[in-house]
């Protein structure tokens, strides 16, 4: 046991401690806003193993759990990003107009700074995608920030596995250089949005003849007959998850022309668009996406940084909602993600939203997108214990987080964060003499080359 | 006039230190440093037609032996450099995208001229199925120049062995373990096939369309899964075939999947504790003979390393500050930690029980080699440990333990005579390399610098 605790130690960020080890937690006189059922005055919360046991104004207090005192404080569900590229170290695979093969699962950074102040701004999951750089762009991965754990123990368990597709002007951009060592390539297909369209046809015949083909050996096999397999092609897998409803498609697209082509081409093939990312026009086409089934998540005041971008209005969000979309607000940003319950206020000046519905934009609503929604998004007995402490109202410019948990554990603390910057410093301090001392002793010290000598 | 001559004829024989002289040699009265078992205080070892004959304390110069007196001598296995590009000069870029396999289909007509091996022209890559950036075939043993000028610098610093790689594509060829002497190229190849050599190409990740394929880290990792998993098809649909001739569709012939196939094992990089985690999975899900390479934070993933059982090869060229970089640029604490930290990496690896060698990652001479190793060595890394990780570990990681790293009879002859440990400044006076003895020029007294320089 010593020895184990000694390894876990020593390798810190892939320690092997559970992750729901810690002690039960009672929040106690706070305003719980749960989203889905209300806001309660001096309430409690309870966490233990995990989860969320225990909401109310009278909660039984299990053995030694830690007490939270949340006098004049807010307690709301952790805060959800749909559409977030931080903790990865790469984007895009920006070489093919289908790059399907590629995933965020292979490059997960679980040190990547960002992680830790996304959740310092309450963020406790994010849908990390791939970029907008192809019409069908990677695959992409549901993370929970649990900073301080490795890529695999970020993993949300469960949550469904998305593609990334994107629609418009960054698709049908035609190349750039290559990698240092690696061959560049001629302009790059499409160079236009019916290109666009073509291609992510053309990528779906390709995935539903594969398919077929691997119908036509497992028919084979069960009779008996010889025959060779096809080779796995790790370009249509998913493509072919897609047509089985086991793969998310979340799809960068900003105009409404290109936001109904690919409604038509998900109905010709038989699947769903699970969600518009951005999706600034939406509001002109909002009974469209509605009828699909897509949820939309946009931005709440983000526009114009781009032709396709300027017809954007900020009652987009809500809008879409009136019309019976489900909404919600992402931050496609790293420092966007800290304020998005800031966001989230947005949509109660533009188009009059409610707080609760303010609020669903970046708790329940990102969680049913993500298909999460039984674990996440808000305050419920049996949910996750992913909870976050404002010290003001949550949807106030002023407010500030000064705790988050996930999976019940304590994993940001703002006192503890300022306590310890001064330690962190002596501490950079000395390893930055340190190495300056030992480059010193390294410097080459004038004179010809001793031969021979070791 | 003819003394002069003569003179100068002997000079320029001494100049290139050239192997002379009879076939055996027996080194006498030394200590020996076997690494396999116990060093040998006071004892001798005979070198007879590049073999090693005996080794002991009480072993006696045969008559026909030409006696080194190794009183104050260390005798040391010879050391290798576990992953080199030496003996390939300028190592010549392969063509980046090899044959393809067009068996997935719609292939366009510029992959197939591509893949009928025509003119270099521009080659579209539509894909993993083009093979770009893979010439897994290509042989380090087929490319060694024995006039390589790092052949002798690093001899003449004590190595008599490199395992050396192309190193042009991500998919960069076929390591060869080799000795550091000989006149042809043929003669100085141990094993011609020791490992593929993987390279992730450098930057990358970023936004924009466009670019080869693999253009990003995504791109590499899904290319090198695809690359495998083709690699297994390959080898069952010819096993297939190869039963039923008749009635079936021919698998096509694939180079760059012959490439892979033939390799013992994969070498991939790995750095930071991030990488080596991911590389880890990744080689686990593939099921590779894997040797990791890099291990800048290996003393944080050593733990993940042992239960993983993979072997890595500790670069010897640690972390620094860039010389050239911004005065103005504050290093994050995580940067300055893991400069300060890397030359442990050696140490935590011994103590987590991993098996690992040094390589030395284009550091130009073998003195700055030694230098390194010092470091690890001050770092905590035992002296066991760091002539281990240079001799008799490599040799096991290539599967050629059998035949060198280490003096015990039988092995080949490649020894080296230190006047004291190698680790506190010796100098090499003498070099076997398959039983052939070279001495490296002493330097010049004008030259010597007083003995804390080497520190």
């Amino acid at each position: 046991m010593k020895t184990q605790l000694l390894s876990i130690a020593a390798a810190g960020l892939l320690s092997l401690t559970s992750v729901w080890a810690a002690a039960p937690v009672v929040i106690q006189n706070a305003t719980i806003m749960t989203v889905t059922n209300g806001t309660i005055n001096n309430g409690s919360v309870v966490l233990q193993d995990g989860k969320i046991v225990a909401v109310g104004t009278k909660v039984n207090i299990p053995a030694g759990a830690t007490i939270v005192d949340g006098t004049g404080k807010y307690v709301i569900p952790g805060i959800i990003d749909c559409h977030s590229h931080i903790a990865t170290e790469a984007v895009n695979e920006g070489s093919l107009s289908v790059s399907s093969m590629v995933g965020i699962t292979d490059t997960i950074n679980p040190e990547d700074i960002a992680i830790y102040r996304a959740m310092a701004g309450g963020v406790t999951t994010a849908n990390i995608l791939h970029g907008s750089a192809n019409s069908i762009g990677g695959k992409t991965v549901v993370l929970k920030m649990r900073w301080d754990h490795s890529a695999d123990q970020m993993l949300f368990e469960g949550a469904t596995p998305g593609i990334k597709f994107a629609l418009g002007e960054n698709p049908k951009r035609r190349g750039a250089a290559a990698m240092p060592g690696l061959t560049a390539t001629p302009p790059r297909y499409p160079a236009t949005r019916m290109g666009v369209e073509d291609v992510i046809r053309e990528a779906f015949t390709g995935a539903k003849a594969y398919k077929a083909s691997w119908d036509e050996y497992n028919a084979k096999a069960a009779k008996g007959i010889v025959a060779i397999p096809p080779a796995r092609d790790l370009k249509y897998e998913p493509l072919v998850e897609v047509l089985e409803g086991k793969r998310f498609v979340h799809s960068h697209c900003y105009r409404q022309d290109e936001i109904l082509m690919l409604l038509r081409v998900a109905d010709d093939y038989g699947f769903k668009v699970r969600t518009l990312q951005h999706v600034l026009e939406g509001y002109k086409v909002a009974k469209e996406i509605a009828a699909h089934g897509a949820g939309a998540s946009t931005f709440s005041d983000w526009w114009a940084y781009k032709v396709e971008a300027y017809d954007a209005i900020p009652y987009n969000a809500t809008l879409m909602m009136r019309k019976g979309v489900l909404v919600s607000l992402n931050s496609d940003d790293a420092e966007l993600m800290r304020h998005l319950n800031e966001e989230a206020a947005k949509t109660m000046k533009y188009g009059g939203a409610t707080e609760t519905e303010a609020l669903s934009m970046v708790t329940i609503n990102p969680a049913k997108q993500l298909g999460i929604d039984k674990r996440v998004g808000s305050i419920e007995v049996g949910k996750d214990g992913d909870v976050v402490i404002y010290d003001q109202h949550p949807l106030s410019t002023f407010t500030k987080v000064e705790k988050v948990y996930i999976d019940g554990q304590l994993y940001f603390d703002r006192s503890k964060d300022l306590a310890d910057r001064p330690t962190k410093e002596a501490e950079k301090k000395a390893l930055i003499t340190k190495a300056a001392e030992e480059q010193k002793k390294n410097a080459p010290q004038g004179g010809g080359r001793r031969g021979g000598g070791l | 006039m003819k003394t002069l001559q003569l003179t100068i004829l002997a000079l320029a024989c001494l100049a290139a230190t050239a192997a002379e002289g009879p076939q055996v040699y027996a080194i006498k009265g030394a200590k020996i440093v076997r690494v396999s078992g116990p060093t040998i205080e006071n004892g001798t070892v005979v070198l007879r037609d590049g073999v090693i004959e005996a080794v002991g304390e009480n072993v006696t110069p045969p008559a026909d032996a030409w006696v080194i007196d190794g009183k104050g001598m260390t005798v040391y296995p010879g050391l290798v450099d576990a992953l080199s590009t030496w003996g390939l000069p300028g190592a010549t870029p392969v063509a980046a995208a090899g044959g393809g396999s067009g068996r997935r289909g719609g292939g366009n007509a510029a992959a197939a001229v591509a893949a009928a091996g025509a003119a270099a022209a521009p080659v579209v890559i539509n894909g993993p199925e083009d093979r770009p950036s893979n010439s897994s075939y290509s042989k380090a043993a087929d490319m060694i120049s024995p006039s390589d000028r790092m052949i002798d610098t690093a001899r003449d610093g004590g190595f008599t062995t490199a395992v050396t790689f192309p190193m042009t594509n991500l998919f960069a060829g076929q390591g060869a373990v080799i000795d550091l002497a000989g006149d042809r190229a043929g003669a100085m190849v141990i094993n011609p096939s020791v490992g593929q050599y993987i390279k992730f190409p450098s930057g990358g990740g970023g936004g924009g369309g466009g670019g080869g394929y693999p253009g990003s880290l995504m791109g590499v990792i899904a290319y090198i899964r695809q690359i495998y998993l083709d690699a297994d098809h390959y080898k069952v649909a010819e096993n297939i075939y190869k039963q039923h001739p008749d009635g079936l569709p021919r698998p096509a012939y694939d180079k760059t999947l012959e490439g892979v196939i033939e390799s013992p094992r994969t070498l991939i990089p790995a750095n930071r504790l991030v990488e080596i985690d991911r590389i880890i999975h990744l080689s686990k899900e593939l099921k590779l003979n894997a040797v990791i390479y890099g291990g800048e934070e290996g003393w944080r993933g050593a733990d993940l390393l042992a239960k993983a059982k993979y072997p890595v090869l500790v670069s010897l060229k640690w972390p620094a500050r860039p010389a050239d970089s911004n005065p103005a640029d504050v290093d994050t604490l995580r940067v300055l930690e893991m400069r300060d930290k890397a030359p442990t990496t050696p140490a935590a690896l011994a103590k987590a029980g991993v098996k690992f060698a040094f390589y030395s990652d284009g550091i130009a001479t073998p003195r700055e080699i030694m230098r390194a190793v010092k470091r690890a060595i001050d770092d905590g890394l035992s002296p066991a440990d760091a002539i281990r990780a240079m001799t008799l570990t490599p040799a096991e990681i290539y599967g050629v333990d059998k035949t060198i790293g280490s003096i015990d009879k039988g092995k080949i002859g490649n020894i080296i005579v230190a006047d004291g440990d190698i680790f506190a400044g010796a100098k090499v006076k003498y070099v076997f390399v398959d039983g052939m003895k070279y001495e490296p020029p002493q330097e010049t007294p004008a030259m010597r610098r007083g003995p804390d320089s080497t520190k």
